[in-house]
């Protein structure tokens, strides 16, 4: 291989990985920031209908029902003013749980209800053993605050 | 006792395999580093035979 | 204070200072890893909401410091030798690429098995996630480019530039989770005011993140070692020291 061909070759792999690299952060940008909305939007109708977007809230407490017999599960999702139900099938990770903030990807039926194929949980960089949580909550619970800090 | 740790309270199949890749790494890391000085050093050694006949 | 520093620059005396060094600094890795390894797995109390999963966090999160500090210390090290023209600094850039790669797959791996379970998914293209893998491709970047120049002089210059545009990476990392709505969670360690752990969980995560960084620097020191043999493998003092 000639020296030139060789430095031909070099520019062309950097030009590559700068634009894959360009292309990761443009996927990134457009899954996380184009499409995200939350439940206040959604009941406002700023959601495209028939399109795949993510919305992400606080599971209600007490909203999660089961069918029996297959995967499938219902949950309502509150940004604290507007609620959206959502509907999923498939396993749920497990981290879901009530009074969890959650990112649900899928579309809007037109019914109103959020029919989600991916369901994500988010966690906070808060780590603790679970007797001091248990003790944190009664001690909030002695206590009445507002509960739940803004999510996203 | 010992098995519940294994078990890791039901996540083993993704801690162990987390700790085994992380120790996995750093013995590869002591490894390569070695070889390369190895490497080097018999590169030099070359060289200076070489020079010198 | 500068001769110190030129010092610094001269090969056969970083040769003679690092190696003695390694042991040492291995010793205090082991000691450091070893007991962040038995505390964090077996003494420290499982997490309120991720029981033991949470566990990972104990190899993640030093595995993606570290490489975040080799790109910052390649990156810093290729300026040094471009600004000053000071072989030696191309030769701490590549000693430590190799190194600060093979972290960055364990980062990412380790951050897929653990969020498998947590989040629910392997990989999602977050911006913590995505700017983390534009890394791994930075190092691969880099150490190609390194290798794919005939002149290594030419080489070197060309894989220091590339580190150092690839540099502006590493805050993105670093704050990518309080700029965008990401699915990483925010910075438990590295944050001012009130830790986000208690000292149980804490210490053996302290620990393991500086025995990964003090291993970071004694295999740093041992591939210099090797770099300063290979590039200079004709000068008087290489012969001098392969002799004893």
């Amino acid at each position: 291989m000639t020296p030139r061909r060789k430095r031909l070759y070099v520019v062309l792999a950097i030009l590559g990985g700068v634009g894959a690299a360009v292309a990761l952060a443009t996927m990134a940008s457009r899954e996380n920031i184009m499409f995200y909305f939350d439940p206040s939007q959604v009941i406002a109708g700023k959601a495209p209908p028939a399109k795949r977007f993510r919305i992400g809230g606080m599971v209600v407490k007490g909203s999660v029902t089961r069918a029996s017999g297959d995967l499938t599960v219902h949950f309502v999702l509150t940004d604290f003013a507007h609620e959206v139900p959502v509907e999923y099938t498939g396993v749920l990770p497990d981290l879901f749980r009530e009074g969890q903030g959650i990112i649900a990807h899928g579309t809007l039926r037109g019914d109103g209800e959020f029919v989600a194929d991916q369901v994500l949980a988010k966690h906070d960089e808060k780590y603790m053993p679970p007797e001091v949580a248990a003790s944190l909550k009664r001690s909030a619970a002695a206590r009445p605050a507002s509960e739940g800090k803004g999510l996203e | 006792m010992m098995q519940a740790f294994w078990a890791m309270g039901g996540y083993a199949r993704y801690v162990w395999p987390c700790i085994g890749s992380a120790l996995a790494t750093l013995a590869w890391n002591l490894w390569a580093a070695q070889r390369a000085y190895r490497q080097a050093l018999a590169g030099a050694r070359r060289a200076l035979a070489m020079a010198n006949p | 204070m500068w001769t110190w520093f030129y010092r610094l620059a001269s090969p056969p005396y970083v040769y003679g200072f690092v190696g003695p060094a390694i042991p040492w600094l291995l010793a205090a890795a082991a000691c450091l890893i070893g007991y962040g390894l038995v505390a964090g797995l077996v003494f420290a109390p499982p997490d309120y909401q991720q029981g033991d999963a949470f566990r990972i966090i104990y190899v993640h999160a030093p595995s993606a410091w570290l490489s975040l500090c080799a790109y910052t210390t390649m990156a810093v090290a290729g300026a040094i030798g471009l600004v000053w023209r000071i072989k030696i600094g191309f030769a701490v850039a590549a000693a430590a690429a190799p190194i600060g790669a093979s972290f960055t797959l364990v980062a990412l791996v380790t951050g897929a098995l653990w969020g498998r379970p947590m989040w629910g998914t392997y990989w999602a293209w977050d911006p913590r996630l995505t700017s983390e893998l534009i890394l791994l491709f930075l190092y691969f970047g880099v150490m190609s480019l390194r290798r794919a120049l005939d002149d290594a002089a030419r080489g070197d210059r060309a894989a220091a530039l590339l580190a150092i545009v690839g540099v502006v990476n590493v805050p993105i990392i670093h704050f990518s989770v309080q700029w965008w709505n990401s699915l990483h969670q925010g910075a438990t360690v590295m944050k001012f005011g009130k830790s986000q752990m208690p000292g149980s969980m804490l210490l053996p995560l302290l620990a393991m993140l500086c025995g990964f960084m003090i291993f970071f620097v004694a295999v740093l020191c041992q591939r210099l070692r090797a770099e300063l043999l290979m590039r200079e493998r004709l000068a008087v003092w290489v012969r001098e020291a392969i002799r004893t």
